[in-house]
């Protein structure tokens, strides 16, 4: 192939045109484009276009007539003031779950480093294994570890002599529900951090550690200066990861609480957009709050990126 | 990689377009017209935790109604409750999907009404002389407006179970009035505290509204062809107000109450864990099955004056004809046989489930003193929730729940919860 190959390219044989060389990525792209496409771009547009209607169940079984309200529904939302208070929640709520997961992920993969193979192992085991569950069930499970009356965290800590802990309601208060919700969804997305993070240390050639250590810097510098810029690849992409899932959340909050806990206290985005969309059949209503969740996110994730890049990392 | 010229402008050119053009899908929401006499009929109804009796009863149903029509054969599906709303949503998007006779909870029916997915029968039902037995109140449970869309097929009842025992070693009485069901409550508690005295939660809508109903409030009024909330009035807040005082540290202490809901209270009764709840007819077997058996005792529960009754939810299943249906006459025709007198008296036997005409459920009370309690509260007279489709997102979003866990833990008081929640009533029934 190799001996064959400039033959081919010389002078005589027929040269792609350039219409055919701008036509040939494009036929590449066709089945990812076409995937996105089907799945992403037109759900978007969809959901783009229901957010200006009045589009409720009998709009949809054609009982009453389609009727476009314009910006409407955002209009509701924003002088909504229960709309405010949830976004509120979310990002309070997502942020501690991102920079939980960060550190508990980051920290076991700085551990995972310096701990035996075997017992290294059984690390990685163990956060597969927590990995693995699903969302659904690992909320149930740790709803049922803080059971008031039945759960082992009660009865432990009433073991151990604290008896205000007996029948203790772990999501009777907001922040004590936001607590517990914040625990399971750390638990179950640390270790995909952890195992990024960890791949990414492996990845840093031992020569360049020792040479700074060469260069008298102490391991803290070495973690600082040296090794922390050469993984900020690896962290960009777990900290997008984690704001996006995050910011998302669904499921705990939805099993947890009890579908948003006591007089919605609990609210997250996607559960109060699932509760005005699908639960209340106002389609419209909860389309725009799609709408509002996936710009927020595009900013964020717009906004991280460009300090990046301000910062002279090249992605 | 990008896009050359000419391929953007196509790609906004065609955006444009796209955006101006379509409008999000809508179903054609007319009825086929036809009415055939023969083929398959098909029936949708909730499938239950221990389904085969009522199976049993309706197989027996299905058998007389193809016996006495010729060329027609009942394919009956259960589909599960908890999925009911997707299910029914995509049988009046795509008619042809979906059944010719269906079981709903009543309390859904508005909105499916909205929807134009129910066909009124006013007509069909005028010439049924057994429907005179159906009392107003219960028959209001399959009206929207001036429309009739289907026959109330059971009812379910709500009384109040009292654990025997423990009242006879305080020297209590059962409780005569609703203040006295909250005493009673206190009293137990104080004697031990690891008791709940009247195990009610602040998610128990069902539980709660009959104490706003039997102070003579309501949750709205009907005005013309909506309605407004009148759940700040002076009546429904005192109903509130005496609610809340179950949800306190002395009876049902909020930390454990708040958040349960009409199972989780009355599990709570089942686990003898508390002295008093209340719980439906269709709660009766868990509460025979348990410890507590021998110690349990229902009564009506009371309203605010001695030897009143509180109006309690009329709660139940109807059975309605889809408005999509091309065989009109054939499905009234099976609606009027299965939720008729005799299938549901077999329904009672079956399922415990309560029938809707009068006379049957007299008949019932005579031969099983277990559900008279139960019996007398609907005879005492019964209340619904608004009819309109408006209930469907109050009941998502919580507004009557949340209304009363904000009392219960102290984050608002009677005046301004009540006002929160006729606040979003009203923006409900509004209907944006």
């Amino acid at each position: 192939m190799g001996l064959l190959a400039p033959a081919r390219r010389g002078p005589g044989a027929a040269s792609p045109g350039p219409r055919r060389r701008s036509l040939e990525p494009w036929m590449y792209l066709v089945p990812a484009l076409a995937v996105l496409g089907t799945m992403l771009v037109y759900p978007l547009y969809q959901l783009v276009l229901v957010s200006f209607y009045d589009y409720r169940q009998p709009q949809v079984t054609g009982a009453e007539p389609l009727r476009f309200i314009g910006l409407d529904n955002y209009a509701d939302l924003f002088s909504d003031a229960r709309f405010w208070e949830v976004l509120g929640n979310t990002v309070v709520f997502a942020a501690a779950c991102v920079v939980g997961t960060l550190a508990v992920g980051g920290g076991l993969a700085v551990l995972a480093t310096r701990l035996s193979p075997w017992v290294r192992t059984l690390l990685f085991l163990a956060a597969l294994g927590a990995w693995a569950t699903p969302a659904v069930t690992g909320s149930a499970v740790w709803l049922f570890l803080f059971d008031p009356l039945l759960g082992p965290v009660n009865q432990a800590l009433a073991g151990l002599g604290l008896e205000g802990f007996t029948g203790h309601s772990w999501t009777y208060g907001k922040w004590s529900a936001f607590g517990l919700v914040w625990s399971q969804v750390v638990w179950c997305s640390f270790p995909f951090v952890m195992v990024t993070l960890y791949a990414g240390i492996r990845a840093i050639p031992g020569e360049v550690i020792e040479a700074a250590r060469l260069d008298g810097a102490s391991t803290g510098r070495i973690a600082l200066s040296v090794m922390l810029p050469m993984l900020r690849p690896a962290m960009t992409i777990v900290t997008i990861q984690s704001i996006i899932w995050d910011f998302k959340i669904f499921t705990q909050i939805y099993i947890m609480t009890g579908g948003g806990g006591i007089a919605g206290q609990n609210l997250v985005l996607n559960v109060y957009a699932y509760q005005q969309a699908f639960a209340s059949s106002q389609y419209g209503l909860g389309s725009a709050i799609g709408v509002v969740t996936t710009v927020l996110l595009l900013l964020i994730t717009l906004v991280y990126l460009r300090t990046l890049r301000r910062q002279g990392e090249v992605l | 990689m990008r896009p050359t010229r000419p391929v953007r402008a196509a790609a906004l050119v065609g955006l444009a377009a796209a955006l101006a053009a379509c409008a999000p899908a809508q179903t054609d929401g007319a009825s086929p017209g036809a009415d055939e006499m023969e083929g398959t009929l098909r029936v949708w109804l909730f499938s239950e935790v221990d389904q085969e009796p009522k199976e049993a009863v309706v197989d027996e149903a299905v058998a007389a109604f193809e016996d006495a029509h010729d060329g027609v054969t009942v394919d009956v599906q259960y589909i599960p409750v908890d999925t009911r709303a997707e299910r029914f949503r995509a049988a009046f998007n795509d008619p042809s999907s979906a059944p010719d006779v269906a079981e709903y909870g009543n309390t859904d029916l508005a909105g499916y009404v909205e929807s134009g997915g129910f066909l009124d029968v006013t007509e069909d039902l005028a010439d049924w002389e057994d429907h005179a037995d159906i009392a107003e109140d219960v028959g209001a449970t399959a009206q929207v407006g001036d429309g009739t869309y289907g026959v109330p097929w059971f009812l379910g009842a709500r009384a109040l179970y009292y654990r025997t025992d423990v009242f006879d070693d305080l020297g209590l009485e059962a409780p005569e009035t609703l203040e006295e069901v909250v005493e009673a409550g206190r009293a137990v508690r104080e004697e031990d505290p690891d008791m709940l005295g009247v195990s009610a939660g602040g998610a128990y809508t069902y539980g709660f509204l009959p104490f706003v109903w039997a102070h003579g409030g309501d949750i709205a009024e009907q005005e013309g062809d909506g309605y407004t909330s009148a759940i700040a009035s002076d009546e429904a807040k005192q109903g509130l107000e005496l609610y809340s005082e179950i949800l306190s540290d002395d009876v049902c202490p909020p930390q454990t109450c708040a958040e349960m809901g009409g199972n989780d209270s009355v599990q709570n009764f089942v686990a003898g864990n508390a002295a008093m709840t209340i719980g439906g007819n269709f709660n009766l077997n868990a509460v025979q099955d348990s410890d507590i058996a021998d110690d349990a005792a229902v009564v009506p529960l009371p309203g605010t004056e001695p030897g009143s009754i509180a109006p309690a939810f009329a709660g139940g299943n109807n059975l309605g004809v889809l408005a999509g249906t091309d065989k009109r006459t054939l499905s009234v025709e099976f609606m009027k046989l299965l939720a008729g007198k005799e299938y549901q008296r077999e329904m009672y036997d079956a399922m415990g489930n309560l029938p809707t005409f009068t006379d049957v459920r007299e008949e019932i009370a005579a031969e099983d003193e277990d559900i008279t309690p139960f019996i007398e509260t609907i005879d005492a007279g019964t209340r619904f929730v608004p009819a309109t489709g408006a209930w469907a997102a109050i009941d998502a979003e919580g507004v009557l729940p949340t209304m009363v866990q904000r009392v219960a833990s102290g984050d608002a008081d009677v005046d301004e919860a009540a006002e929160e929640a006729s606040a979003s009533l009203d923006e409900a029934f509004a209907g944006e």
